[in-house]
């Protein structure tokens, strides 16, 4: 991260059983996605962030300035709610405008900015509509616009794809992404979907049991995930284990040969695509080779995914003629290879 | 709404799989109870004196009391409307010791005989109640025997109908919209002004119907606080009632009159509700 | 007001009481007198009947309270009454030409009852007597919070002929729907002043005070008792009647409040 942070803030909420425990940094211009399962403490954190839910510990920094203590409508910021939360009885324009009044604009100079922002977003024919006679795709732009309002410098997004239906999402999310990079402040971003967190943040934190288990940049948590969790939203098979030069002996059982030579706890990741799978045990270059059992077949994309238990468990992703050829039914035994340059090794 | 409902189906007859026959376990007391309520109505309209109507319903005095009941209870409306709303978001919308008790205690001239309020009123209304005594020897106001003292009683009654009314709205409605705002810089105030009430605000109105209607029956509060004199305190309830003791048909014009002015003003609002709809 | 609702509560369960036993146990172990009264009748009689049932060893008196004219109803639609007191005539007139009195009884003390007592009207003040009201005349102060019963009840006839024989216009702050609620309303200090019956008064105690005045005697009420035709123990009901009329009975009326002839 580049220059002082915006954003940085430590969250520690307790409620019940559950705890989060969160750092989170975010600089100028930024977007951090908060990754995870649902449950995972992302939106207690976004909540704790705009003061909606109470603090047990830590603090909230914006620009240098405390506002741990803030109540929620002094703190410089914007929330995009995951329904979008628009004010049903009133116009686009007017709920774009109601963060402007609140901070004591005139009525006009509120109008005047909220139309302006309407503008920016595509939407100045809408300004009038109700937030019920807008698409998915406009409540989610009128809701930026009203959050943006007020000129926060601090922009919290929940699940802002999450309400709309599969065909606007590519549109939708590459305007946000435009938009998002228009704001000078600090965006932190709630997801689920790693897509969304892919396209959208520069940064990304994984979420898992209110911990922040993995951080890094999109290309980095995709290609070298940290929790099984992570692995499987960006669809790579992982490995916790021990390695002893090219040899890695598995935690959960079965040994993973490698290209590189490391020692001590690494992680493995290597994409379904590179299992290849046979009747007979296959020889030649350096590869591993597991004898594992079928579990499931299924669909994916072009390609068939072929779930294997045993030592490893592992996905791999085949073409379906390659499938018709070996002629594989779920508890079948098969042969699986991976050759040890696919294999990416990395200290956990 | 039930119109509309009924020509949808009425369109779609014969696309639609047409639901079980209502069981008669449900209908016969449905029947009954319909029966019950709309009955004693049509033993009202059966014994009116028809061709007198129009003469009787037009002499003075009852006018003066139709006319004194419609003010009375449309303010003590306006009163319950000023006080009960905020009582209605402090017990919804705030945590405080003793909610629980206040909230019991508001309901409590929903279930205490109307007169027994009445009687609390003079208690503490009274030229010698708890406040009035003062009220009288400070300002020389005597509140009883006047139309405030029918307000008054009639906000008694009626106000715990709509406060418990615009509690439920507030617990039902969407608090995550208060949220909303308050992260776009409103205060409390401003929420509730500008989120909570619009969102509310079907709930208000019908809470200030119910209180309403409830204000313009109001009978035995009224004439124990208030009294009984033509002009003043009077309301139609009260007129029923003092014609009852003497001419029972006049009771029934004034019991007629009252029913088809409260039903005129209740659709008058519904229609106007529909379509804010 | 609530006095009258609770004992029009009151009789309904007694009458409803009064259907079920007449069915059910007969008077197998004990004979059985029924007695209708006014309401302003409710501690004379509950005393005359434990006096009764002294008396008459074996007989239960049950007594029915209500307003006149709602009693008179209940007789003329079949209640099981022996003994009918009404608190005017003109109510005990309602039920002779209904359901009859009983003839023997009618035919030798007379067709319309016989007048056992009579009530009069007092004005009644708190007992600090704020506007110092000394006569009927004061109750026209404006000034003067005065309560008197609507016109259309009983109470209210009498107190129109006796301010129409003072030749005042008595215009009060409220008109009552009977002669309790007026009571009531001077207990509690909210008026000055009301026109209620000396019985009242005496029942009110210390809590109110009244005052006699001429023109009370242009609106006396007379209470007719009788007994009634449909009487299943005519012989018991005359003996009621003469009790009501003997010294005792004039004892116990006279210390009520009543006057008694």
């Amino acid at each position: 991260m580049t220059g002082e942070a915006v954003l940085d803030a430590r969250l520690c909420v307790r409620r019940g059983d559950f705890e989060l425990d969160a750092d989170l940094r975010v600089g100028s211009g930024q977007v951090l996605a908060l990754l995870g399962p649902n449950g995972a403490g992302k939106s207690t954190a976004l909540r704790a962030l705009a003061g909606l839910e109470p603090l047990s510990g830590g603090h909230v920094r914006v620009d240098g300035r405390d506002e741990t203590t803030t109540p929620v409508e002094r703190r410089p910021i914007g929330v995009v709610f995951q329904d979008y939360l628009l004010f049903p009885h009133m116009s686009a324009l007017d709920n774009v405008a109601f963060g402007p009044r609140c901070r004591g604009l005139s009525k006009a100079e509120a109008r005047a900015r909220a139309a302006e922002l309407l503008d920016g977003m595509g939407l100045a024919e809408h300004a009038r509509a109700r937030p019920r006679q807008l698409s998915g795709g406009q409540a989610q732009r009128v809701a930026l616009a009203r959050a943006l309002a007020a000129r926060p410098r601090l922009l919290l997004l929940d699940e802002p794809m999450a309400a709309l239906d599969a065909g606007t999402r590519v549109d939708v999310r590459a305007g946000l992404r435009r938009r998002l990079e228009e704001f000078d402040g600090a965006t932190v971003l709630v997801t689920h979907d790693p897509l969304d967190a892919m396209v959208l943040a520069d940064r990304i934190a994984v979420v898992e049991g209110g911990r922040i288990v993995q951080q890094g940049t999109p290309a980095k948590v995709a290609r070298r995930p940290r929790t099984p969790y992570a692995a499987r939203l960006v669809g790579l098979n992982l490995f916790r284990g021990t390695a002893e030069g090219t040899e890695v002996r598995l935690a959960d059982g079965g040994r993973v040969r490698v290209h590189e030579a490391h020692r001590g706890t690494v992680l493995v990741a290597f994409p379904p695509r590179a299992v290849a799978l046979h009747r007979e045990r296959p020889q030649g270059s350096p590869r591993n080779v597991w004898r594992l059992r079928v579990d499931s077949v299924e669909r994916f994309g072009d390609q068939v995914r072929v779930h294997l238990s045993g030592q490893p468990p592992l996905a791999a992703d085949i073409s379906p003629a390659a499938l018709a050829e070996l002629g594989l039914s779920p508890g079948e035994a098969v042969w699986a290879s991976v050759k040890a340059a696919e294999a990416d090794c990395y200290p956990a | 709404m039930r119109g509309r409902a009924a020509g949808a189906r009425h369109r779609d007859r014969g696309l639609r799989v047409r639901p079980g026959r209502a069981p008669w376990i449900l209908l016969l007391p449905a029947f009954a109870g319909a029966a019950f309520l709309v009955l004693p109505l049509a033993g009202l309209l059966v014994r009116a004196p028809w061709p007198d109507m129009a003469r009787r319903v037009t002499e003075p005095e009852v006018l003066s009391a139709l006319w004194l009941s419609l003010w009375t209870a449309t303010a003590a409306t306006v009163l319950s409307l000023l006080l009960g709303v905020p009582l209605a978001w402090l017990l919804a919308r705030t945590e405080f010791p003793g909610r629980r008790i206040v909230r019991a205690l508001v309901t409590v001239p929903l279930v205490v005989p109307p007169v027994v309020g009445g009687v609390a009123l003079l208690f503490v209304l009274g030229r010698n109640g708890l406040l009035g005594q003062y009220l009288h020897a400070w300002f020389g106001i005597g509140i009883p025997f006047t139309p405030a003292a029918v307000v008054l009683a009639q906000t008694f009654v009626a106000m715990p109908f709509l406060v418990v009314g615009v509690e439920g709205a507030l617990r039902a409605a969407d608090r995550r919209y208060e949220e909303a705002a308050a992260t776009l810089g409103a205060g409390r105030a401003t929420v509730f002004a500008r989120v909570t009430l619009p969102a509310v605000l079907p709930g208000v109105g019908a809470g200030a119907v119910l209180c309403w209607a409830r204000a313009l029956g109001e009978f035995g509060a009224t004439v124990t606080f208030a009294g009984n004199f033509p002009g003043t305190t009077r309301t139609m309830p009260l007129a029923v009632y003092t014609a009852m003791q003497s001419d029972p048909e006049a009771a029934l014009v004034l019991s007629l009159l009252l029913l088809g002015v409260s039903l005129a003003v209740l659709a008058a609002l519904r229609e106007k509700w529909a379509f804010v709809r | 007001m609530r006095e009258r609702s609770a004992v029009r509560a009151h009789a309904l369960v007694a009458a409803a009481a009064l259907l079920l036993s007449a069915t059910s146990c007969g008077a197998e172990d004990g004979r059985r007198l029924t007695v209708f009264a006014a309401a302003s009748l409710t501690d004379v009689f509950t005393e005359l009947a434990g006096k009764f049932e002294e008396q008459n060893p074996g007989t239960e008196v049950v007594l029915n309270f209500a307003g006149s004219s709602e009693l008179a109803a209940q007789i003329n639609t079949g209640a099981p009454a022996d003994v009918f007191a009404a608190a005017d005539t003109a109510t005990m007139a309602q039920v002779v030409a209904g359901e009859g009195l009983d003839t023997d009884w009618a035919a030798e003390h007379g067709e319309n009852g016989v007048v056992f007592a009579a009530n009069t009207l007092r004005i009644a003040v708190p007992p600090d007597n704020p506007a110092e009201v000394g006569e009927l005349a004061d109750l026209a102060d404006e000034d003067t919070l005065v309560a008197l019963c609507a016109e259309e009840v009983p109470c209210g006839a009498a107190t129109a002929a006796a301010t129409r024989a003072a030749g005042l216009d008595i215009v009060p702050d409220t008109y009552e729907e009977d002669v309790r609620a007026v009571l009531t309303k001077v207990e509690l200090g909210e008026v000055d002043a009301g026109l209620v019956y000396a019985t009242d008064v005496v029942a009110a105690g210390e809590r109110a005070i009244g005052i006699e005045f001429a023109q009370a005697a242009e609106a006396v009420n007379d209470y007719p008792v009788a007994v009634v035709s449909t009487a299943d123990e005519p012989a018991l009901a005359a003996a009621w009647v003469d009790l009501v009329r003997s010294g005792s009975g004039a004892e116990v009326l006279a210390a009520a409040g009543f006057e008694v002839p």
